[in-house]
């Protein structure tokens, strides 16, 4: 029955059959692994559910308790601050190192290689060394270093003020590696004719970077804008290893969203709420990513 | 064919006597968190307990502790996981609520026997008039002490009361030309590791007050004494510069290292200690307050999850009852180095005088288990208040205020208040 259907198809009829077979597999895998839980994270974020019992509706108490904890707030600034600090200064990194790094033969490759291996290590591996590099005295090596030249001792990890920071920084290094390698081969797709123009023209450096670099760069450097503001915007692995007691602390002072659902959820199995976190991050990743698409689209 | 017939009966036979025997076997599982000389401890009373009952079989299973409440909450309510199953007390309340363990059973635990025969904080673990698990040791607080710094500094024995402790660590503290410590006098990691405890139930009862309402409903601490207590506990870090939160990474790691004076931790550190090379040190009780002294113990106890049934539930009760027995404790006070649960067993002679044991098991006399809902978000009340004080500048006032508020709002939720 079956082969008598087969053998009766056109080709065209088998080839899309056979292409949606494959097509099929990762469709399944977004249904079932990434749709459906996101269906369901909306959903429990109406429900008070602590993981065991019965899920229980209560519309939307969890938004309103988050909207009136001083916490979320603090958070959510947090948050933001790693990925409109971090965001910058890993593109203005990277682009730097990426240009004059293209510009050199020798030893391109291994430097390229050294940039690179940040960001194959396992954060939290890279963030538990970070954290014991800023270690007080005895022990911390960012300590000794000042130490040497006279600067007195910083609290990094332990401070309000530089713990955010101190956390950001490992997380910049990590990611560096990556957009290094994309800016370098977005250089390189610009047609060397445009160069040898410009120098015909007489162009100087800065210039050949202002109107033909930069230009021709533009949809990469929205395309890395894109991926590293969702890349901060959830960042949790180094917060989670660097912060005392992994608790976002001195006092939720480098807490960003992700950790806090990930203590609600799972500390403390108020799954509503977590639920709830969830979807505001969500809206947020989204916004951010509808926007910059649209900026994308303004380009063409 | 003759052959044959006999070849297939013969395997028909044993299968049949090899089934009779599985079915004769009862097999439980054991859950508890991955520590070495706990994993050990339980390995070593599963062998004896199997050679004492042949027709049960125990499955020990253990991950780390990071894990551990997730997936016994998640294995239980989906029927899975262990049929006893180790918790700390302070979630007593936790997985009562959410059903995961039930009451153990009155003839094989009689109440009155518990109460005649355990340590006094073991009635935490009885709500609603049933017991919900025991435990095979308990734990409490002591001072340890570096010999040889003390010598150093002129000083002799342990401090005994609580101004001699700031006078201690005032002594054994010592900083370079340009003001960095090299030496802690008295680590403390700012709230966390045993320094909530010490704060909750022995400062803050030292100075009048006590951290929760007896039924532990109602924070308590938000008074004269609790301020007068984190008062105390911060002024080391801020006043008396004796202090300095992650000094050495954790007080732990300072005091194994040989750099920290006086340290506060649980007997379980003890073995850490032993194996510092080049250590000196000894532990005495906590120090006191105008003649009077406190601690804090918790516990770990065995509870019967609530998917254990029948002759499952039978199995695991018998080996409940062995966990709980004289031999069980002092095999885990000699492996793991936790305090025996019964005074029977902890204050003989032997144990009360240990060089090592003998200041913790002195101090479990008059010692309190606090009731926590949920310890980690209580923990961090703590922490939090510490650190306004020490990193924000707060009074202690405001702080022990802002905390207070916020932990009475996790308890109300909790109770349904």
């Amino acid at each position: 029955m079956i082969k008598n259907f087969w053998e009766n198809l056109t080709i065209n009829q088998k080839l899309a059959i056979t292409a949606w077979v494959f097509l099929a597999i990762p469709i399944i895998f977004y249904v079932t692994i990434r749709f459906y839980p996101t269906y369901e994270a909306f959903y429990v974020s109406f429900m008070k559910w602590n993981l065991l019992g019965a899920k229980k509706y209560i519309g939307f108490k969890n938004y309103l308790r988050i909207y009136n904890d001083e916490d979320f707030w603090i958070v959510l600034w947090n948050t933001i601050k790693y990925a409109i600090i971090g965001v910058p200064i890993s593109l203005l990194i990277s682009f730097t190192v990426a240009y004059y790094l293209n510009e050199i033969k020798f030893g391109h490759q291994t430097i390229r290689a050294f940039y690179f291996i940040p960001f194959l290590t396992t954060a939290i591996a890279m963030a538990w060394v970070w954290r014991w590099f800023y270690q007080p005295m005895p022990i911390g090596y960012f300590n000794i270093m000042l130490s040497w030249v006279g600067i007195p001792q910083q609290p990094f990890l332990k401070s309000m003020e530089q713990g955010l920071y101190a956390i950001m920084a490992p997380a910049v290094w990590a990611g560096l590696g990556f957009q290094i390698v994309i800016f370098i081969a977005g250089i390189r797709a610009i047609p060397k004719s445009h160069f040898e123009a410009a120098e015909i023209d007489g162009a100087g450096r800065i210039q050949i970077l202002k109107e033909i670099i930069f230009p021709a760069l533009k949809p990469t450097t929205i395309f890395l804008v894109v991926i590293s503001t969702i890349g901060f915007l959830r960042i949790f692995d180094q917060v989670y290893s660097m912060s005392e007691d992994s608790a976002g602390g001195p006092l939720n002072s480098t807490k960003p969203l992700v950790l806090m659902i990930y203590e609600y959820a799972f500390d403390i199995y108020k799954l509503g709420r977590a639920s709830a976190l969830t979807v505001i991050l969500f809206l947020l990743l989204f916004t951010v990513s509808i926007l910059q698409l649209w900026f994308m689209r303004k380009q063409k | 064919m003759k052959k044959i017939k006999l070849f297939l009966f013969s395997i028909f036979g044993s299968i049949f006597i090899l089934s009779s025997i599985v079915a004769n076997a009862v097999e439980i599982e054991y859950w508890q968190y991955t520590y070495k000389a706990r994993v050990e401890a339980i390995d070593k009373l599963i062998s004896n307990f199997e050679k004492a009952n042949p027709g049960i079989t125990i499955k020990h299973t253990n991950f780390p502790y990071a894990d551990y409440r997730k997936k016994v909450a998640i294995a239980i309510s989906s029927g899975d996981g262990p049929d006893l199953v180790q918790l700390y007390y302070g979630w007593l309340n936790d997985y009562r609520d959410s059903g995961l363990i039930q009451p153990l059973p009155k003839d094989a635990f009689s109440h009155s026997e518990i109460e005649s025969n355990f340590f006094k904080m073991v009635s935490s673990m009885k709500v609603d008039g049933e017991y919900w698990g025991l435990p095979t040791a308990v734990r409490s607080l002591a001072l340890f002490y570096n010999n040889d710094l003390l010598k150093e500094a002129g000083l002799s024995g342990p401090p005994q009361t609580l101004d001699d402790f700031v006078d201690y660590a005032k002594k054994l503290t010592k900083r370079d030309a340009s003001g960095n410590m090299i030496q802690e006098g008295l680590a403390f990691d700012g709230g966390i590791g045993q320094t909530h405890h010490f704060w909750r139930e022995v400062l803050v009862r030292h100075y009048g007050g006590q951290p929760y309402s007896d039924d532990g409903q109602k924070i308590t601490y938000n008074n004269e004494a609790g301020v007068k207590a984190l008062t105390y506990l911060t002024d080391f870090e801020k006043t008396h510069k004796t202090t300095s939160n992650g000094f050495m990474n954790r007080g732990q790691d300072g005091f194994a290292a040989g750099k920290v004076g006086l340290y506060i931790d649980g007997s379980f550190r003890i073995s850490k200690f032993v194996k510092a090379e080049g250590l000196n040190f000894s532990i005495s009780e906590l120090p006191g307050h105008n003649g009077t002294r406190y601690n804090f113990s918790s516990f770990w106890a065995n509870a019967l999850s609530s998917k254990a049934k029948g002759e499952k539930k039978e199995a695991a009760a018998k080996f409940l009852a062995y966990l709980t027995s004289d031999e069980a404790m002092q095999i885990w006070l000699d492996t793991v180095g936790e305090l025996p649960a019964k005074p029977s067993v902890a204050l003989v002679d032997a144990n009360k005088q240990h060089e090592l044991y003998g200041p913790f098991i002195r101090g479990l006399d008059y010692a309190t288990a606090t009731t926590f809902i949920s310890e980690k978000p209580q923990r961090q009340s703590v922490v939090d208040a510490y650190d306004m004080v020490v990193l924000q500048g707060m009074s202690p006032k405001d702080a022990l205020a802002k905390v207070a508020k916020k932990e009475q709002e996790l308890l109300d939720d909790f109770f349904g208040n």
